[in-house]
């Protein structure tokens, strides 16, 4: 059986110079894709529509501590030589407001209608490791079980994965030991890996062997294979942040009155700005919006979080009613509970909890916090 | 309806922004005027017509004697009663005569001060009377005062979120200006209300929607301090157009005793 020469086989490895990665750009534009990817736009490297590669972050970097970002000039023309913004790819997939029903009145009553979309197509540039396990981790929520989330999940088969694996860390980086990175090893059509000058290609589906097949390519050389090898190991020695996950589940639902929460509680601010940069989270809200003469009457869903205190409102009041239980809430949610509800962990280790913070709360140093034992009171 | 509710439109001391937010509202204006019977707001009309009133809608706080008379007689006109804006809800940037002497204002400001009758205080319409309803905003959002409208003629609870402006930031994929920036922001202890307009626009958020449900300002202030935000920074953003809000007035004042406690 002879290859097909129309697809490069998984896992295979072909080298482009980087002044050639708009063809790439350019071939899933021509298959209708709107290309996403990264951009300087409010101090910040965020995801927006791309149509050149001059629109990405080329020579830009990212500086990131508990409650504090700042872009910074590199040394170099690295295209993807920072770590992770605050947007994640679920805005795109998982949309901030979605319209699902409407209805109007008529003489002969209500006529309910559903408000279907044409799923935009998309092709995300620049999905780091971490990023992949979290649209594996969404992936799960709405569409892995019996109720799939049609907006989600039209979105989602439609959507290009072109990885890229880190070549840096950021302080805010724990992937390690979350086991999601920094390498890219599934749930991908393609990952890159930026060298200076070039890029390497790997083939993470038959999609994406039929597309880079497409595209004027070379073999690799062993030495950039070990250069990117180099490169990836690179974005490993950086980590120094450690969450040490051993019995996470069990530790954490058994701490529930730990004093640490209370301590928590008084520096969080219950803004929601972990959970809306969580590229897990996935709390909405759905509300009735009507015209003043209730004539017509749309069903909308919007991100909520659990931090909003009405977002736990049931008749009669608000259930977690104060902001240590709502951070409690969300912390064992995320690492404990998750695991019970869609058996895997809710946190990827990307860190943007910690930098986006406004006051720099930082969960790896929570769950050191709630593993000692309190002192006796 | 065979009887439109007869709503009333009242103004105190105030700046007449969040009236006209209401006449503002050029898209929505005829079908408002087609649901309600207009029947008392001399910012839209001279036609008046005598109460009692279904809805009364409050602009301004009680700064004289006279007016804390007014709002008595008001209330006891007005079925249900809605105060809208900073200044009805909080005291609004005229409060901020709490922390000063009046007096002395009246002297430096007007050519003959002793025909001013004025308090001492700048308070919020809810000090005075019971308000059915709280619409917050400098001024108000005009769709929230639909909404709430539209609430009350369908007798159902008015959908106004009471969270922090964050939300509406990363909804609208705006950057935290507070983190990227460094910017001494108070959307995370600030009611949603305005679409996050500053933050949008490369500003901080000057907190004109009030203190969000259970705000935390201590923390806040706290990380700015300690980020080089000095309080002579962070005592205007605190004391501004909802200046008395008390989660707003206590950080402040506990800011002013941080400040005089360094000197």
């Amino acid at each position: 059986m002879t290859a097909d020469p129309g697809l490069i086989p998984i896992g295979g490895e072909r080298r482009i110079p980087s002044d050639r990665l708009q063809d790439l750009i350019d071939l899933l534009r021509q298959d209708d894709y709107s290309v996403v990817g990264p951009t300087v736009d409010q101090e910040a490297i965020v995801y927006d529509e791309v149509t050149s590669v001059d629109q990405l972050p080329r020579g830009w970097t990212d500086e990131q501590g508990p409650g504090t970002y700042r872009l910074a000039r590199r040394e170099d023309d690295a295209l993807f030589g920072y770590v992770v913004g605050p947007h994640s790819w679920k805005k795109y997939l998982f949309p901030p407001l979605s319209t699902l029903s409407a209805a109007d009145r008529t003489e002969q009553g209500w006529e309910m209608r559903r408000v279907e979309e044409a799923p935009p197509k998309y092709a995300f540039l620049g999905v780091r490791a971490c990023e992949l396990a979290a649209i594996a981790v969404q992936d799960r929520v709405f569409a892995g079980g019996p109720y799939v989330d049609p907006i989600y999940s039209g979105r989602r088969q439609s959507a290009f994965l072109i990885a890229v694996n880190c070549t840096q860390a950021a302080s805010t980086c724990f992937c390690t030991s979350m086991r999601t990175g920094p390498r890219c090893c599934t749930g991908f059509d393609l990952a890159l890996t930026e060298l200076p000058g070039e890029f390497v290609i790997e083939v993470g589906s038959d999609r994406g062997g039929t597309l880079l097949a497409r595209l004027t390519t070379d073999a690799c050389s062993a030495r950039t294979l070990a250069a990117a090898e180099a490169a990836r190991q690179q974005a490993v020695d950086q980590i120094t942040r450690r969450m040490d996950t051993t019995d996470i589940r069990n530790v954490l639902l058994t701490q529930l009155e730990h004093p640490r929460w209370q301590e928590t509680g008084e520096r969080c601010l219950s803004c929601t700005n972990c959970t809306m940069v969580c590229p897990t989270c996935f709390c909405s809200t759905v509300e009735e919006v009507a015209d003043l003469k209730t004539e017509h009457v749309e069903r909308q869903r919007r991100w909520d979080s659990c931090f909003n205190p009405e977002f736990s409102y049931v008749h009669g009041g608000l259930v977690r009613n104060d902001i240590r239980s709502r951070y409690r809430q969300w912390l064992t949610h995320k690492l404990a509970s998750w695991q019970d509800q869609f058996g895997t962990s809710g946190c990827v280790g990307c860190g943007r909890c910690i930098t986006w913070c406004p006051v720099g709360i930082d969960l790896t140093e929570e769950v050191a916090a709630l593993r000692e034992k309190p002192a006796c009171p | 309806m065979a009887t439109r509710p007869r709503l009333a439109v009242f103004k105190f001391a105030s700046c007449d922004g969040c009236q006209l937010s209401l006449l503002d509202a050029e898209d929505e204006l005829l079908e408002f005027a087609g649901a309600v019977e207009i029947a008392y707001f001399l910012e839209a009309t001279s036609a008046i017509a005598p109460g009692p009133y279904d809805i009364g809608l409050v602009e301004g706080s009680i700064t004289t004697a006279h007016d804390a008379q007014r709002i008595q007689d008001i209330r006891a006109q007005c079925r249900t009663l809605i105060t809208i804006g900073a200044c009805a809800t909080s005291g609004g940037i005229q409060a901020l005569r709490n922390w000063a002497d009046t007096d002395e204002f009246l002297q430096a400001v007007y050519a003959s001060p002793q025909y001013i009758s004025t308090l001492a205080t700048s308070t919020a319409i809810a000090d005075h009377v019971r308000v059915d309803f709280e619409l917050r905003g400098c001024p108000i959002n005009q769709f929230q005062l639909l909404e709430v409208v539209g609430a009350l003629l369908q007798g159902r609870t008015p959908r106004v979120a009471r969270h922090a402006v964050c939300l509406d930031c990363k909804r609208n994929g705006t950057v935290c200006v507070a983190v990227a920036q460094g910017l001494a922001c108070l959307g995370p202890i600030t009611q949603s209300g305005c679409g996050a307009l500053c933050p949008g626009c490369d500003r901080g958020c000057y907190g004109c929607f009030g203190p969000a449900l259970q705000a935390n300002p201590r923390s806040l202030s706290d990380q700015y301090l300690a980020t080089g935000h000095g309080p002579a920074q962070l005592l205007p953003l605190l004391r501004n157009y909802n200046a008395a809000a008390t989660a707003f007035r206590e950080e402040s004042e506990r800011i002013e005793r941080l400040a005089g406690a360094g000197d």
